[in-house]
């Protein structure tokens, strides 16, 4: 049986647009019971309180921290490999041998799951270079681990800087590198930003990666060489091992807003990079 | 310029690492007795990891079941039928939310989806159905994000000419778009198959995590990554490199998966 085309496309219209209505109800769903749950937890205590008795009572102050240096650590740490990386394959060189294997291991490195990266980062950061879990592995951890999408995303902003803006550099006498430290890098750092922080609001995020690098030490860290616990992480033992449902409710609902605050910001910063560059 | 190889040196040095500790375990068990026997007892020296790697195949499998046609369906419905500034606004919503941490879904999981499963289907919950319903939500961003793309790069004059000829935009659609985008939408389910094969957390979270085979989709499974992130903690000796010889085989199968995305999209962009 044939069914008419003008059928089909009705049914066709009807199908699709459910389908994508099905979707953004099962994702707001999703943020809107978890905030359901946790917002009436959140209080001032509960964000500035130390943890007592394994989380069960008490806030979640040390996890801020945690979720608040770790991130920022391995920014630190990947942002001038990944700007690096960007200037040298849009500004320094052509397409070559050498930038295709660059670009193919970039990919490759996007593709690997964060569990792989924590694997790694136990055997290489804490076993092997005797680091032990600490701020510092994790940081070096989630370095690795973003270190693909900043330089993406740092290309793509140093792509889009014009021509002229080089060319009229180079012609006042600067040299390559002046032009790439004073013209090109200043006019994309909107694009890099949004790397940045889009880097930022995954490494919030992670948990399999973290803690077998950063371990889950719930005092407060003092040193790179402590460890410390992140909100996923402690959300995670919470949830998992059953010791508070409403604290993890309450973490998971920190959690959440944090992540989608640094992603929208993220997006409101590209979106006012595209405006101007198209201007 | 030394600083463009850290992204590539940092790729080796973990491929070097997790190989180092995980192949010669491999050699020593056997690959046979390692990949295909499904006697998983550490304490005893039985390190057979073939039901985990059915138990990953077939979550994978099941998530795609969930996320390839809600995915693609989205992608086509945002990017052909309706008018661009709403597409503005859904779009990035859907990205927005693709930063939801995955231990959320996984706590969804638990708390929402498994209870539900045990209420109207009976066994334990907490099963490989549960993990396949996860996990196809969590590859969602991916593949809409990734279809819309290649939707968006097929040429306009594709379109018009179809319309011209009277078709009405579904068969434009079926007939004419998504046959040019075809490689790249394979693409985008392969991107989103690895992202599933390689979630850990919310996986450990819903999976059930008993080693063995599955009789039905109801049953309790134990996937590759759980199985790393459980006992990592403290296993030791041969046990920690057996840990790592699952990851090596994880590794392996992540770049097949990236592999053949890339060459799908290579492919896709080479016939324009």
């Amino acid at each position: 049986m044939r069914i008419p085309p003008r059928h089909a496309q009705a049914l066709a219209v009807t199908l699709l647009g459910g389908a994508t209505g099905l979707t953004l109800a099962i994702l707001i769903f999703v943020i809107v019971f978890i905030l359901g749950k946790g917002l009436p937890v959140i209080s001032l205590g509960f964000l500035f309180d130390n943890p007592r008795d394994m989380g069960k009572a008490g806030g979640i102050f040390p996890t801020l921290v945690g979720s608040l240096i770790l991130p920022l650590a391995a920014i630190v740490i990947a942002l001038p490999a990944g700007v690096g990386t960007a200037v040298y394959l849009s500004e320094y060189t052509r397409e070559n041998m050498a930038t295709r294997i660059i670009r193919f291991g970039t990919d490759c490195l996007a593709g690997i799951p964060s569990i792989i990266f924590g694997l790694f980062g136990f055997i290489f950061f804490v076993t092997t270079l005797k680091l032990g879990w600490c701020i510092l592995s994790g940081a070096l951890t989630l370095a690795i681990m973003i270190l693909p999408t900043i330089i993406r995303t740092s290309e793509e902003a140093i792509k889009a800087v014009p021509a002229s803006y080089r060319e009229v550099s180079c012609s006042l006498g600067a040299t390559r590198w002046e032009t790439v430290l004073k013209v090109v890098l200043p006019n994309a750092l909107p694009g890099i930003m949004t790397g940045v922080m889009l880097s930022i609001g995954r490494c919030i995020g992670e948990t399999a990666a973290v803690i077998f690098t950063a371990g889950a030490s719930l005092r407060l860290p003092h040193s790179v060489f402590d460890s410390t616990r992140t909100m996923a992480v402690h959300f995670y033992i919470l949830a998992r091992e059953g010791i508070s449902n409403e604290n993890a409710y309450g973490t998971a609902a920190v959690l959440i807003l944090s992540v989608l605050l640094v992603n929208s910001l993220s997006y409101w910063m590209m979106n006012r990079f595209i405006a101007r560059r198209t201007k | 310029m030394a600083l463009a190889f850290t992204a590539l040196a940092s790729l080796l040095l973990i491929a070097i690492f997790i190989f180092k500790e995980g192949i010669p375990f491999i050699a020593r068990v056997g690959f046979k007795d390692f990949l295909l026997s499904s006697d998983w007892r550490p304490q005893a020296g039985h390190f057979g990891i073939y039901p985990m790697i059915v138990a990953s195949l077939l979550v994978t499998f099941g998530a795609m079941l969930v996320g390839a046609p809600l995915g693609i369906a989205c992608a086509v419905f945002l990017n052909e039928f309706v008018s661009k500034p709403v597409t503005q606004i859904i779009k990035p919503t859907i990205e927005l939310l693709a930063g939801i941490p995955s231990v959320v879904y996984g706590f969804i999981g638990v708390v929402v989806v498994a209870p539900l499963i045990r209420s109207q289907f009976g066994g334990p919950g907490l099963s490989m159905l549960c993990a396949a319903l996860i996990l196809g939500v969590m590859v969602l961003p991916t593949i809409i994000s990734i279809s819309t793309d290649v939707l968006a790069s097929v040429p306009n004059a594709y379109r018009e000419g179809a319309l011209a000829l009277g078709a009405t935009r579904w068969q434009s659609v079926h007939m004419v778009i998504l046959k040019a985008g075809r490689s790249g939408i394979v693409a985008a389910v392969i991107l989103g198959m690895g992202r599933a094969i390689g979630e850990t957390m919310a996986v450990i979270m819903v999976a059930g995590n008993t080693v063995q085979l599955p009789h039905s989709p109801l049953d309790s499974v134990c996937t590759l990554t759980a199985k790393i992130a459980m006992e990592m903690g403290s296993a030791t000796g041969a046990h920690r490199q057996a840990l790592f010889a699952i990851g090596v085989v994880l590794f392996l199968m992540i770049m097949m998966f990236n592999a053949l995305a890339m060459t799908a999209i290579k492919k896709g962009f080479a016939r324009k």
